[in-house]
């Protein structure tokens, strides 16, 4: 008996995968284990694995084609077997296209998702079934709405203004862009284009946002670096230091590592720090986990494997989700200060701007030549209060500048 | 019209419908020489005799079965309940005889037949003469039952009931006989299975019947105010219930409180919300909401026994829960 090889949910959000390359071809024999083809999610591209043995019968998706997740991709079975029958589409019993959809969610052994819809932090959708009605019909996506009803249950009013969020930009932007002259052309979404819109908009339009800028001269830890590197063929990034040093300061600053959590407010044990790296064709922020037991060195050497990773579009789903706090680092492109959007489930991002030299006061009023770097500070304001955010950001300009303050 | 009183309306069905047709009689504890416990059959002695206006024994079970007995041999009895607490000694007949007759006699046998009285919460009544009973009634097939709210309704519903050929459960209210209101002079009949609805909006739909129909109003009043605009529904007739106007009204407000001053437990109140949950699942944005007698006995305390029962706060609490605005 021919076996069916159905697109699986190979990330936590994705609901349709394009086929990068197949590694596999008709003809091949496949076991279990074997990596069939890539697969480009909404976040990576990830490689599928066989779960059935036998020859690649049929290939159904061809590369480059957009696939639902329980679809059908491919057919696996004995040589010379007839699976004409599994090609023609059979009209399936609601019952079985059920059991297609479920199939795909089992990820690793032991390990299954809710078989209920979840926000990308895991919660679980709460909606009246008015508001799914409408949702559907209007296709918005619930998982960019925040409830309003009892534990957060997204009620009609709530996907109505979605509804009304999503048309009035669109009908106002329209007839702007057909008067312009030029050529315009409209260029299609890849599903990681799509993820970061999805993500970002709602990030922005669900967390109050507000901004702080810190000034910060960095000498002292600019000759540390300096000391450190001189006699090492891989040199320590900076980055590997800001993010230590901002480790510290965090582990004194628990406030700083919460979720809004719609009836609650989740404050994480571990200092995740995600860092956003520039891809081709997007960007992803993978995370380096328990930054607060780990020395600089370590740090260093994790930040770089992820780096390339997420370079070659290569970080598993692991490897870039759940953070508590974000760093986005613009200096080695010239930018001396902007502000970041925050990256859920974090309620705070640090915009670190380029090193540059101006000229202070020192404590007698002479004037000197100092290194200088501008930290911005997006928060959001359901979870940490201005207040805090500014505490924090005290210390940590006290910390980077005088970096020995972080082993009191 | 003429405004009268719910104790005229009823007596007016009655006086009518005796008039109309000599096999219809009344017969229960003091209906006849004290021309009735609570005053409903004034004069109706006097007018068509002691054949067709019957004092019984205080035995419930007995003249019950009479009753059910005449029906079967061709009279249209309509049986006084003294309060529908009492006729817990005669729920055998009822069940056993009047609602089984017509099924195991394979249609042979009807039973035309209506028994009616006060049921539910009156006041300083203890708990076992405060009992609201419906859900027993309504819960056995063979059985019709309707529960007016308004002194027009309760005329054009018992002259229905009165000339059904089946056995029919009638409720009334102590405390509503002396309700008064506009009724028809004209012939007046209200069918089996038609829910009135007593005031159209669009915000909210608030089902209920009997006594409680004119706090649900009341309520309505008040949520107006919060610019709630709720669609008031008198179910009024239990079973056969006018199922298709309770979803055309909830597919249009999205909401729904349904109140019944009976015990929550297994009630009309608790069946209708399922009714609602099962057609109407896509059309809600809330859960349905149930305002019910507290799940105790009533209590004898007066402060107590009016905290028990459905109030104009509880209903409003409900509106508010069901349209997120608490």
């Amino acid at each position: 008996m021919a076996d069916k090889i159905l697109m699986l949910a190979l990330s936590p959000t994705m609901e349709t995968g394009t086929i990068a390359h197949w590694n596999k071809h008709e003809g091949d024999n496949v076991s279990s284990g074997d990596v069939l083809c890539e697969v480009e999610t909404d976040k990576a591209t990830m490689d599928y694995e066989s779960t059935v043995e036998g020859k690649l019968i049929k290939i159904v998706a061809q590369e480059g084609s957009s696939v639902k997740v329980g679809d059908l991709i491919a057919i696996a079975g004995k040589d010379g077997e007839d699976v004409t029958s599994l090609l023609t589409k059979p009209v399936a019993s609601k019952r079985e296209k059920e059991k297609n959809v479920s199939e795909p969610v089992k990820k690793k052994e032991g390990e299954y998702e809710m078989p209920h819809e979840q926000r990308q932090d895991g919660r679980r959708i709460k909606v009246s079934p008015l508001a799914r009605e409408i949702a559907t019909r209007n296709g918005v996506d619930l998982n960019r709405i925040e409830g309003s009803g009892p534990q957060g249950r997204i009620v009609k009013n709530d996907v109505e203004q979605a509804i009304e969020q999503k048309s009035t930009p669109v009908s106002s932007l329209a007839p702007a862009l057909i008067a312009g002259g030029g050529e315009s052309r409209k260029i299609p979404l890849t599903e990681k284009r799509k993820a970061i819109a999805r993500r970002l908009s709602e990030s922005m339009f669900t967390a109050p946002h507000y901004y702080m800028t810190v000034s910060v001269g960095v000498d002292t830890l600019l000759d540390a670096r300096k000391k450190v590197n001189a006699h090492r063929e891989s040199k320590i990034s900076m980055n590997a230091f800001l993010i230590k040093l901002l480790a510290e300061v965090l582990r004194k600053h628990p406030a700083m590592l919460s979720s809004w959590n719609g009836d609650s407010i989740v404050q994480y044990g571990s200092v995740d720090i995600a860092i956003a790296v520039a891809q081709k064709d997007g960007l992803i922020t993978p995370v380096i986990r328990n930054c607060e037991s780990k020395g600089i060195l370590a740090i260093d050497i994790e930040l770089k494997e992820l780096v390339t990773k997420a370079r070659g579009n290569k970080l598993l789903p692991e490897e870039y989700t759940g953070c508590s706090f974000t760093i986005s680092n613009l200096g080695s492109y010239g930018i001396r200060q902007f502000t970041a959007i925050i990256n859920p489930p974090a309620s705070a991002i640090l915009a670190v701007g380029e090193i540059f030299k101006e000229v202070v006061f020192d404590e007698n009023d002479e004037e000197m030549a100092r290194s200088t770097m501008l930290l911005t500070l997006s928060c959001d304001h359901r979870v940490i209060d201005g207040a805090v955010a500014a505490l924090f950001a005290a210390d940590l300009k006290t910390c980077m500048e005088d970096p020995m303050a972080v082993l009191l | 019209m003429a405004v009268i009183t719910f104790r005229e309306a009823l007596r007016q069905a009655l006086d009518e419908e005796m008039a109309r047709d000599e096999k219809v009689i009344l017969l229960g504890e003091e209906v006849a020489q004290y021309n009735g416990a609570y005053k409903v059959s004034q004069g109706l002695l006097e007018k068509y005799g002691s054949l067709r206006v019957i004092d019984t024994p205080i035995s419930e079970e007995g003249f019950t079965g009479l009753g059910v007995g005449a029906a079967l041999a061709g009279l249209r009895p309509v049986v006084e309940w003294m309060t529908l607490n009492f006729s817990l000694q005669a729920v055998d007949q009822v069940y056993n005889n009047a609602a089984k007759m017509l099924y195991m006699s394979g249609g042979q046998l009807n039973v035309p037949i209506v028994f009616r009285g006060p049921n539910g919460p009156a006041e300083f009544l203890g708990s076992q003469h405060s009992q609201a009973l419906q859900s027993l009634y309504c819960h056995c097939p063979g059985l019709k039952v309707m529960a007016p709210s308004t002194p027009a309704d309760a005329k054009g519903m018992l002259k229905t009931a009165i000339r059904d050929d089946n056995p029919v459960i009638f409720l009334e209210a102590e405390l509503m006989y002396g309700w008064k209101g506009e009724v028809p002079e004209t012939e007046h009949l209200i069918p089996f299975g038609k829910a009135d609805i007593k005031k159209t909006g669009k915000s909210v739909t608030i089902a209920g019947f009997s006594k409680p129909v004119k706090m649900i109003l009341e309520a309505a009043d008040l949520l107006e105010k919060d610019g709630i605009e709720a669609e008031v529904i008198d179910l009024r007739s239990l079973r056969p219930l006018d199922e298709e106007t309770i979803y055309q009204s909830v597919r249009k407000t999205n909401r729904c409180v349904v109140v019944d001053e009976a015990w929550p437990y297994a009630s009309v109140g608790s069946h209708v919300a399922w009714l609602i949950s099962r057609n109407c699942f896509d059309y809600l944005d809330a859960p349905v909401e149930l305002v019910t007698l507290e799940d105790v006995p009533m209590p004898y305390n007066h402060h107590l026994e009016l905290s028990a029962q459905p109030s104009v706060k509880k209903v409003i609490d409900a509106v508010k829960r069901a349209t997120y605005t608490m």
